[in-house]
């Protein structure tokens, strides 16, 4: 048994008048990665977006239940967002580097945080990050080169270079290979199997393959509500739920 | 089956033509509209042009009759030149042209060939060359604006001599002087330097092309910070409620209210009520930024909401504060935007007459204002003001002072589209 990281209890998210969330409750393990399957519109950006509070920015978003990171509860008054997101980073689906040079992306973060004091640590925190998601060696000669000018994959790289500068404990990915050809894919599903020895991983994806070649967990969002959540074999070859067994086998979704 | 593949082509035929006739539409009401600003260009161009350059007669000015020794010049001070009695002196430098003439009334007619400053400008030259002064110096004198006018062939001389402003007799000197070579142009520097005058030919722009500018840098101090700050925070922080939506309505409405309520304002308010100086660029300022701050938070504004959400998202993600997101991702990306209306703001409030007319920038203004707290015209005021008058030395200046107004428009939105090229992100 792996020790949690994550636990949602009862969580209910609302846009407006709207319900988009009903009850999801599950746990997801440290340093495994955790994947998040359904139907388009099920919810699955609105889960994982509460658990770095982006959902804050949304005003009509309202978020009910509790959420807790290590025990702690991130929806607590006294918790800092900024401080929760340097721990709990973030890749959109759609690649969002900075329009500023490769080497400002990955440095952005470590800056406002003051983690490097000097210039040599940040270079040191860039050229690391940059190796950990598989992108140095491309970029190595032109870090000046503006991060918007590289293609698809290499720009979600560098934006998953960009969420480890800070170094967190958890990373979100949602759909982060929705845009990136069957060979980018590969690489950044690569690039996860080697990010799990230190980091918690949650991935978003459409691509049921996907699932089950990197993720240990799984969960099978629909219509808001979690419907199951299990081991990643179990999920794809002896669901419980009808729901889940359909979906998986294409006759829906 | 080919009656049908005749009916597509013949269709097919028909659209094309359409096309094709949109397309003629399309260019006739290009030319057009080219043509009319071409026809403008020309008008202004071609009355405007003479006035910057301007006629000067030569004149054989002999010091040594004001002095014993000229070298004693150079031991002066700008006020001892200053206090010489230089009138007659003047007027007999320039008799010396015509030495025949002994009728008081002809001499008269003579001096009246030069304009009013003759004195003046043989003092200015006095004090400037004061260490090399020969016995005679050859010194170029201003002419008066109806020999300027005569020279430039604007002039008609074939009316009848009481219904002319230059006499026969002031014909005969000026066609003399033109024979013996004494009569030429040279660039009219003045016109830039000085301010207005009661005399056409000593008029300036330089008076109020200050005026403009001190106008358009207090525009620019007042609104493009104000409007700045404004703009990001109604598209970034405020939130979506009545009250926001109320500005928001209310800004665009700003934007069409006509200027010369602007200047009403601008009388009642900051003249009668807070006091400050009249006509002086400062309030000019004041009063054209409340005109150009709906332009520059509206243009902010869209540049703003044209960055990406998904830039500020990154920049929360890896833990940023909402205002170092805004600060440091979208504000740089939107400042190209921002300054492109600031510009266009800026040139609007150089073109604009209405409100300054109400705030006494009309004003009768000689001297160049050294700050915006001094009197002064403005560019398109004095356009206003100049066409107004009689004397035909007016109408150059007018079309001129147009020209330099244009000039100065053409080059803002230069500035414009180059910062616009130079820094916009490239995505
Ligand atoms: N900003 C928002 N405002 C209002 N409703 C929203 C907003 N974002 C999402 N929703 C609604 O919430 C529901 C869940 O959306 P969500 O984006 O979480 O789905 P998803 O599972 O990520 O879908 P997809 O796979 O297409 O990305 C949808 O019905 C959607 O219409
Ligand atoms: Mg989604």
């Amino acid at each position: 048994m792996k020790s949690i990281k994550i636990k949602a209890d009862n969580l209910n998210v609302y846009y407006g008048e709207k319900q988009a969330l009903f009850d999801v409750s599950m746990y997801m393990e440290e340093k495994q990665v955790t994947a998040l399957i359904g139907p388009s519109g099920c919810g699955k950006s609105t889960f994982i977006r509460c658990l770095n509070r982006m959902n804050d920015v949304i005003d009509i978003c309202k978020v009910q239940g509790k959420i807790e990171i290590d025990g702690n509860d991130i929806y607590a008054p006294d918790m800092q967002v900024e401080q929760l997101r340097e721990r709990v980073g973030m890749v959109f689906q759609k690649p969002n580097p900075f329009p500023k040079s490769i080497f400002e992306n990955v440095a952005y973060g470590p800056r406002i945080h003051g983690i490097a004091e000097h210039k040599s640590d940040l270079e040191e925190i860039v050229v690391n990050s940059l190796k950990k998601a598989a992108l140095f060696d491309e970029v190595k000669d032109r870090l000046n080169d503006a991060g918007t000018g590289l293609s698809g994959g290499q720009q979600q790289r560098l934006c998953i270079a960009r969420a480890i500068s800070v170094n967190p404990d958890i990373i979100l990915m949602d759909e982060p290979c929705s845009a990136l050809d069957p060979i980018a894919t590969a690489r950044i599903e690569e690039l996860m199997g080697e990010l799990k020895t230190e980091y918690t991983i949650i991935i978003v994806t459409h691509s049921m393959q996907q699932a089950a070649r990197v993720s240990s967990r799984t969960g099978f969002f629909h219509l808001g509500k979690l419907v199951e959540v299990d081991k990643t074999e179990t999920i794809f070859s002896n669901p419980s739920d009808q729901r889940t067994q359909d979906y998986i086998t294409g006759r829906f979704g | 089956m080919t009656d049908r593949i005749e009916q597509r082509i013949n269709s097919l035929n028909k659209r094309l033509n359409s096309e094709k006739r949109f397309r003629i539409y399309c260019i006739g009401a290009m030319s057009f509209a080219l043509a009319w600003v071409l026809i403008l260009f020309l008008n202004i161009f071609s009355s405007g042009y003479s006035a910057f350059y301007r006629t000067v007669i030569q004149v054989d000015v002999p010091f040594l009759n004001l002095i014993e020794d000229t070298t004693q010049f150079t031991e002066m001070s700008s006020e001892d030149i200053n206090n010489l009695s230089m009138y007659s002196f003047s007027k007999k430098a320039i008799y010396g042209l015509f030495p025949d003439i002994e009728e008081k009334k002809d001499k008269k007619m003579l001096i009246r060939l030069f304009s009013i400053e003759f004195e003046q400008e043989i003092r200015e030259f006095l004090k400037s060359n004061k260490s090399n002064i020969n016995e005679t110096e050859t010194i170029y004198l201003t002419a008066s604006d109806d020999v300027d006018q005569v020279n430039k062939g604007n002039y008609p001389r074939d009316l009848d001599e009481d219904k002319r402003r230059i006499k026969d007799i002031q014909l005969l000197f000026f066609d003399d002087l033109v024979d013996r070579g004494l009569v030429s142009y040279e660039f009219n520097l003045p016109f830039l330097m000085r301010g207005d005058s009661r005399e056409p030919e000593l008029a300036g722009v330089g008076g109020s092309i200050v005026g403009s500018l001190f106008t358009i840098l207090v525009v620019l101090i007042l609104s493009f910070p104000i409007g700045i700050f404004a703009a990001i925070y109604l598209e970034e922080f405020a939130p979506k409620n009545r009250v926001t939506d109320f500005i928001e309505i209310n800004i665009n409405n700003l934007a069409a209210v006509p200027s010369i309520v602007f200047g009403l304002l601008g009388l009642g308010i900051i003249l009668n009520t807070f006091g400050l100086p009249r006509s002086t660029p400062l309030v000019g300022g004041i009063v054209l930024s409340l005109m150009t701050l709906p332009t520059i938070i509206i243009a902010t504004r869209a540049s703003l909401r044209a960055v990406p959400p998904s830039i500020r998202e990154g920049a929360l993600a890896v833990g940023a504060t909402k205002m170092q997101a805004v600060m440091h991702h979208v504000v740089p990306v939107a400042m190209p935007g921002a300054l492109t209306g600031t510009i266009i703001g800026l040139a609007q409030a150089l073109g604009e007459t209405a409100p300054l007319l109400l705030i006494g920038m009309v004003a009768f203004v000689v001297d160049v204002p050294q700050t915006p707290l001094d009197a002064s015209a403005s560019l398109p005021v004095q356009v206003y003001l100049w066409s107004e008058s009689a004397e035909r030395g007016y109408v150059e200046k007018t079309s001129a002072t147009i020209m330099m107004l244009l000039g100065f428009l053409i080059l803002m939105n230069l500035a414009a589209v180059l910062i616009r090229r130079k820094f916009e992100t490239k995505w």
